[in-house]
């Protein structure tokens, strides 16, 4: 592993709302490649780890790199799968449109995407098997349909690295094994990409890398060598052995 | 005068001229900026501007002590600036939901206004009279200038929305993800709450601080019925904008006594009901025709559903059955029988019915998607 390359460093990074620490001090350092699970319970700060490193939210103390480089100059090689309910799908656009999103970023100021961008935009909605609906209004798309269709956005964007809300949350399980086949396909494309996850019992067949966390970091690790019943005791509180080892 | 006398003179006579212009200017430049904060969920925001713009009109006369409409009208964008951006304030730095601050705003500033309105009346200032138009509107009062006014910030306004266009419909859409994209959402964000400002504050001499809001989301609602298509919505918003414009004045002018801003918030609300119930896609007469469409296809369909679950048992899937074994089945009726034979789905001879290749086909491809 000592050879592979550091897609993501993160140091001293501190979050909090109100005096109330939402993260606490947390390092992690993910090597390039890996496909990462995000594991810990509700309110361990999970989405807002990824918040603060994509600058959503601004972290009292900390800084995060991308390959090196401060993030804010890397911006380009990141791409980022929002939770499904944080838009309103009822927005007047098409599932095409909305996917075409994932190219303004390249784009740039006030210039509009043209042609090659429309081409990438319908490969992306074909690799997601959302094709046939792409003149469809968004609010005429199941939850999975939705999910995937923000796949299709940030897969567009052609990054290096992915971060995903809680990609599987409220999908059925055809979508799902739609979605880590195509995560899956990322990490053998070399990309890195990193999970809010919350099914525990999936962690071991859908990843090779996972981070406990709650409000400060477990642990972080290959799936092989840390996720036992130990970190997850730690990280929740109880003994989850039975859940886990079915 | 009556409408059609209205209409013949609206082109001959400079007054009535100047003020249609004016009102259908602000209607689509409201209709347009309108639909922007209809989409952020913002709807609210345009009242509270607007009050909030109310002591800075009452302030820009007691400093100046004239009544030049466009220093006023300077007054009322300061304050209603200095308001949206208090109200922005309060929402992200404590943990006031918006509608909160967006009340605790619109009734301040309107307050203070109304003081200051009050306190300008005590004064003994010839040229006092005449500031409350601002609070219900005055389309009278709008001369060449203020057209001209209007038109060019309506310009600017249009250039700046297509330049932009990409940007304001991402931010609209998904805040947090254009961030990602390296945007400065920022920029975007305060660009288009200037231009709401600035069409509050066009309207207010026309239109007032009570009923300014309902120029903005009463053209947007409307519009958001016909269409899903961001773009469509935009024009469209701009255009019933402009026509209760037209419409709200042509009927107050051809009344008398009838103060034309109310009149141009009633027709604009009249846009809105005919969409709700007239519009194809939302609104709730088709979704009504659609639901009674759907019981009676669903009748039709279950009906077939058992003629073909009976018709399967048999090699010929056209071997004749009687009509009577249909009778036990719910939702049957002679009716469904003869409109599945319109559809060519079954064939009936006698007393007897037999399923055709197409209705078996019809059949089994019923639930599939």
């Amino acid at each position: 592993m000592s050879s592979k390359k550091i897609a993501i460093r993160v140091d001293d990074l501190t979050v909090a709302y109100n005096y109330k620490p939402v993260l606490w001090d947390i390092d992690l350092t993910i090597p390039e490649g890996v496909l990462m699970a995000i594991v810990g319970p509700n309110g361990a700060g999970k989405s807002t780890l990824i918040k603060s490193i994509l600058g959503i939210i601004d972290p009292i103390a900390g800084s995060v790199t991308i390959y090196d480089k401060p993030y804010a100059k890397q911006r380009k090689l990141v791409a980022y799968v929002p939770q499904k309910g944080s838009v309103d799908w009822d927005f007047p656009t098409t599932a095409l449109d909305v996917v075409m999103m994932g190219t303004y970023g390249k784009l740039g100021w006030i210039k509009r995407p043209g042609q090659k961008e429309k081409k990438a935009s319908l490969e992306a909605l074909e690799k997601v098997g959302m094709l046939p609906f792409k003149n469809r209004q968004i609010s005429q798309l199941s939850g999975g349909q939705q999910q995937r269709v923000f796949l299709a956005r940030a897969l567009v964007q052609n990054a290096a690295i992915y971060f995903m809300d809680e990609p599987f949350q409220g999908v059925d399980a055809t979508t799902e094994i739609a979605i880590i086949n195509i995560l899956k396909e990322l990490r053998k494309a070399g990309k890195t990409v990193v999970v809010v996850h919350h099914d525990l019992q999936t962690v071991p067949e859908y990843f090779d890398w996972v981070t406990f966390l709650n409000v400060k970091k477990i642990a972080t690790g290959p799936v092989k060598d840390i996720f036992n019943d130990d970190n997850l005791t730690k990280t929740y509180g109880i003994n989850y052995k039975v859940a886990v080892n079915q | 005068m009556d409408i059609k006398e209205y209409f013949s003179l609206v082109f001959s006579d400079y007054t009535l001229r100047t003020i249609t212009l004016g009102t259908a200017i602000l209607g689509a430049i409201c209709g347009m900026l309108g639909s922007f904060a209809v989409l952020r969920k913002q709807s609210l925001l345009g009242d509270a501007i607007s009050h909030a713009a109310l002591p800075g009109i009452a302030l820009a006369f007691i400093i100046t002590g004239t009544k030049d409409t466009n220093l006023l009208l300077l007054g009322a964008l300061v304050s209603g600036l200095i308001g949206t951006f208090w109200i922005r304030g309060m929402i992200t730095k404590t943990h006031l939901k918006s509608d909160t601050a967006l009340g605790l705003i619109l009734s301040l500033f309107f307050g203070f206004g109304m003081l200051l309105l009050t306190f300008i009346q005590k004064q003994p200032n010839a040229n006092q009279a005449g500031l409350d138009k601002y609070l219900f509107g005055q389309a009278a009062t709008l001369v060449e200038k203020d057209v001209t006014l209007m038109a060019i910030v309506t310009g600017v306004c249009l250039v700046v929305l297509l330049l932009f266009w990409k940007e304001f419909k991402i931010l609209l859409f998904d805040a947090d993800y254009t961030k990602t994209l390296g945007f400065n959402t920022r920029f975007i964000d305060v660009l288009i709450t200037f231009f709401i400002v600035l069409a509050i504050v066009l309207g207010l001499q026309t239109v007032g601080v009570v009923l300014m809001s309902a120029m903005l989301l009463a053209p947007a609602a409307a519009a958001r019925q016909w269409t899903n298509k961001l773009s469509v919505m935009i024009v469209l918003a701009a255009i019933f904008g402009a026509f209760s414009g037209v419409f709200g004045t042509a009927i107050s002018a051809s009344q008398n006594n009838l103060s034309t801003g109310p009149v141009i918030v009633l027709v604009a609300a009249v846009f809105v009901l005919f969409s709700f119930i007239f519009s194809p896609g939302r609104g709730i007469l088709f979704k009504q025709i659609r639901f009674w469409q759907n019981r009676r296809d669903l009748k039709l369909q279950k009906t077939l559903q058992f003629m073909f679950d009976i018709a399967k048992t048999h090699e010929d899937i056209s071997h004749p059955h009687a009509i009577k074994i249909l009778n036990n089945f719910q939702g049957f009726t002679r009716g469904s029988l003869k409109e599945m034979e319109e559809k060519k789905w079954v064939e009936v001879q006698g007393q007897k019915w037999s399923l055709t290749q197409d209705g078996y086909n019809a059949a089994e491809n019923l639930y599939k998607q």
